[in-house]
């Protein structure tokens, strides 16, 4: 079980994880994370919506979440870049993500994210982002 | 929310609930262009091996700053949305370090807006990330740099 290891490692130690209150749901190795509705994370109250940099921490982090899945060893990785598009208002309510590793290379992984709420046919949410991998003594 | 509802941009900036959580402060603000920081926390860490503060408090940061940028840049508050936003990390912020980000509003449309910024940690002239952004404006208010 080292993969859930990895991954139990990366959700325990970032305190930026708690901060948020992000935790992750694992069906075998698909993995989906959830971004529990919380008040710190509205940006707009009139609306509600919860803040679009909140969503990009998450999808960014879910991001992060799946490569330690599969790069268990590792230290986090080093975010290179990110292009978030957001698609629809996020509403108060919980928000999912599932992320796609494109590539995952000796030194950099391409990851695509997706979030949604009531229905993922509908996305609130997506990410490209470079992760760039790192070895222990990195 | 009717405090929110009421109060001027500048103050509206702080209120934000998530902007308060992350300790975000308005530095300064003029038309089209703003400045905010963040504060270094604990809580906010993202590699706990160096102790740098999380990419994801940057791209909070930088997205919020835009839509101060935007704000300023109009006459009248109005209801904007991001529709991208596209950041690179140059480099890891210093540990135990808060950071401060810059945003421009170059040009307004009468439905978007675009957005530059920049972000750093001790000096204006040594980036940790920038940025780029569009916005859609839910406005009839007059367009910035257009020719009217």
């Amino acid at each position: 079980m080292s993969e859930i290891h990895g991954l139990d490692t990366f959700l325990q130690r970032v305190p930026y994880v708690r901060f948020l209150g992000m935790r992750v749901e694992l069906a075998g190795d698909e993995m989906t994370t959830v971004l529990p509705f919380s008040q710190h994370l509205i940006g707009n109250p009139m609306l509600p919506a919860i803040h679009g940099g909140a969503i990009g921490a998450f999808l960014e982090l879910t991001a992060l979440a799946q490569l330690s899945l599969v790069e268990p060893a590792r230290r986090v990785p080093k975010t290179i870049d990110i292009t978030i598009e957001y698609l629809r208002s996020a509403g108060p309510r919980d928000v999912y993500a599932r992320a796609i590793l494109r590539k995952v290379g000796r030194r950099v992984a391409n990851v695509q994210v997706e979030a949604w709420q009531e229905s993922r046919a509908k996305p609130v949410a997506g990410m490209t982002g470079h992760f760039l991998l790192r070895n222990d003594e990195a | 929310m009717s405090d929110f509802d009421s109060a001027p941009l500048h103050l509206k900036m702080n209120l934000s609930p998530h902007a308060a959580a992350l300790g975000m402060n308005l530095v300064s603000i003029e038309k089209g262009r703003g400045i905010m920081s963040v504060p270094w926390r604990e809580e906010f860490v993202g590699d706990p091996e160096s102790g740098v503060i999380a990419s994801g408090v940057v791209t909070a940061l930088i997205d919020h700053t835009c839509g101060l940028a935007i704000n300023s840049a109009m006459d009248e508050m109005v209801p904007i949305a991001t529709l991208d936003l596209r950041i690179d990390y140059l480099r890891p912020a210093a540990p135990r370090t808060g950071l401060t980000a810059e945003a421009h509003a170059y040009r307004l449309t009468r439905t978007v807006g675009f957005v530059r910024a920049e972000a750093w940690d001790v000096e204006r002239g040594d980036l940790v990330a920038t940025a780029q952004a569009a916005f859609m404006l839910n406005t009839r208010a007059q367009p910035l740099g257009a020719k009217s």
